[in-house]
């Protein structure tokens, strides 16, 4: 893979920040755009807008098209089945609570649990305390070894008395970069009469999802770090569950009819999609998708498993930081402590030499105290970053170590 | 530019030194009033108690904080600047802080603030960054909270 001529692709990368080479390590939280995707948009604005399924129109025609263009992509970005089964919305955050509220409170009965695991971000954790809350369902938390990674004999314990009916866990973790063991959870799961829902937000940056060779029921993620806009995100559904479930928000959009006595629902997937949706961000997505699918999941897997390789050895050997989880089989995100500095002053500290980290909690505050730790700092990659960015933080973070000692 | 002239805007000496060595970074054994501060956005904590003169005066102020060098050099800094002083007086010096801390100037006000503020002035640097003027401006809210019978405190 040819870094530099990606890194071309990406307008922001050639800035300056602070006088410095900007060093952008924080793709986690949302990655850069190229500019195959701000031209897509940019485009649209410029020469088809229009709002989409329902202007007898040329503009409205032509938009409707290349908006629903962007659901057959993201159908074969994910080899889902059918593209019917593809439900925009805004991030994975909705996508997440759309379960919660239209599988949860209809096909979940009080008295059922739904298990997620002790590294969940705060998505895949407040929609099942509220519907724990509102409906009488139980909420379980799987835990995880010391190593980071989700511990199956705890997992599979708590799938015995049969009373799960919703396994809700994360297929690559944001703070520890763990990537779950997708095929036997959803194994297990469905062997014990559950329904598996991925949160797929980091997964799917590093490596092809398929959703029928995991065979799982739902599957969430958000565009924004996938290289697209910001405002779109994806749930995947079974059709089945799809038709099954009560619309989640009405409105325009989502109707077949409607009187002042009965409203009757569009089909699947237009059900899920009320309002006028994120148009222009539907076409950035699938610009995002046709960019990253052009270069590779292989190329792109093997460019960051290089680059975590290079930042584990390097970070590995500064003394004083520990870096959170060592799972085998892992993902571009690195978090770490270092025993002198605070994340916030590490963080800081590095913005001054133009390097951009996370610091905080990375909104998975019950991960945080598992390693006893209120925050860390997180260095995260994409396919634009290089080695030599690693090689930066690195010395920047000796030169921090020394600046506290 | 060296590493060290790029963040020493920032991290002072002093803000270094009281970060890691702070004077007042205890609980009082006797205390009169307290409160906690906290920032949910980062999950800096701050728990202040204070131990009045007869005449309510601060005779004392004492802080426990989990947080960055500068929520602490600022918790301590504060302490010391405290002392002596009545609740009007260290809200006056309070809101003349925050004014430094968010413009990097020290507005106008009254002489009796002057030697504080001086202590005080190697905060102003973190105007330069508004996610960090929250971390300085937190143990200060939890004061005021703890003088005005407010058991909590945000920054947010």
């Amino acid at each position: 893979m040819n870094v530099e001529k990606i890194r071309a692709d990406f307008p922001i990368l050639s800035q300056t920040i602070r006088g410095k080479k900007l060093v952008f390590l924080d793709s986690a939280a949302s990655a850069q755009k190229p500019r195959a995707v701000i031209d897509a948009m940019r485009e649209a604005m410029e020469t088809q807008y229009a709002n989409v399924h329902r202007g007898l129109h040329w503009m409205s025609e032509r938009t409707t098209d290349a908006y629903e263009s962007a659901r057959d992509a993201v159908a074969a970005l994910m080899n889902a089945p059918d593209r019917d089964e593809i439900v925009f919305v805004r991030n994975s955050t909705e996508a997440i609570n759309l379960v919660a509220h239209s599988f949860g409170r209809n096909m979940l009965k009080p008295g059922q649990a739904v298990l997620i695991s002790g590294m969940e971000h705060h998505s895949n954790i407040v929609p099942w305390q509220m519907l724990r809350d509102a409906h009488g369902t139980e909420l379980r938390v799987a835990p995880i070894t010391d190593s980071g990674e989700l511990d199956m004999a705890a997992f599979e314990a708590l799938l015995q008395d049969g009373r799960v009916g919703l396994v809700a866990i994360t297929h690559m973790s944001n703070v520890l970069g763990t990537v779950t063991p997708a095929e036997r959870i959803v194994h297990l799961a469905h062997a014990h009469g559950a329904k598996v829902l991925f949160d797929g937000s980091q997964a799917i940056v590093h490596r092809a999802v398929d959703v029928q060779a995991l065979g799982c029921d739902f599957y969430a993620w958000t565009g924004h770090k996938l290289y697209g806009p910001t405002g779109i995100g994806v749930l995947w559904a079974r059709r089945e569950l799809l038709e099954a479930m009560p619309p989640f928000l009405g409105g325009g959009e989502m109707i077949s009819s409607v009187t002042y006595e009965k409203s009757t629902w569009a089909r699947v997937p237009h059900k899920f999609e009320a309002g006028t949706p994120a148009i222009l961000e539907g076409i950035g997505l699938k610009a995002a998708i046709d960019y990253v699918r052009a270069i590779g999941y292989d190329e792109m897997a093997a460019h960051e498993a290089s680059l975590t390789e290079h930042a584990l050895a390097r970070l590995g050997r500064i003394e004083g930081l520990r870096i959170l989880g060592q799972a085998q089989d892992r993902g571009g995100v690195v978090a770490f402590a270092l025993d002198r500095a605070h994340a916030h002053d590490v963080a800081t500290l590095l913005d001054r030499q133009g390097i951009a980290v996370r610091a905080g909690h990375h909104c998975a505050e019950p991960l945080m105290h598992r390693f006893g730790l209120e925050s860390t700092a997180r260095a995260s990659f994409g396919i634009y970053t290089t080695h030599e960015e690693i090689d930066a933080l690195a010395d920047s973070l000796i030169r921090v170590r020394e600046f506290f000692t | 530019m060296t590493f060290d002239d790029d963040v020493r805007d920032l991290y002072q000496e002093v803000i270094l030194d009281h970060g890691r060595k702070p004077r007042h970074g205890q609980r009082l054994a006797a205390y009169d009033v307290t409160a906690k501060g906290d920032n949910p956005m980062c999950g800096d904590r701050v728990e202040v108690f204070v131990k009045f003169n007869g005449d309510d005066t601060i005779a004392e102020t004492g802080f426990e904080a989990r947080g960055c060098a500068i929520s602490v050099a600022s918790a301590d800094l504060m302490a010391e600047t405290v002392q002596g002083r009545g609740k009007a007086d260290t809200r006056a010096l309070f809101e003349t802080f925050r004014e430094m801390v968010r413009t990097g100037h020290c507005p106008e006000h009254d002489a009796g603030l002057d030697d504080s503020m001086e202590r005080l002035a190697p905060l102003a640097g973190v105007h330069e960054y508004p996610s960090r003027v929250k971390c300085a401006t937190l143990p200060w809210h939890a004061l005021v909270a703890a003088l005005d019978g407010t058991r909590e405190a945000s920054s947010e």
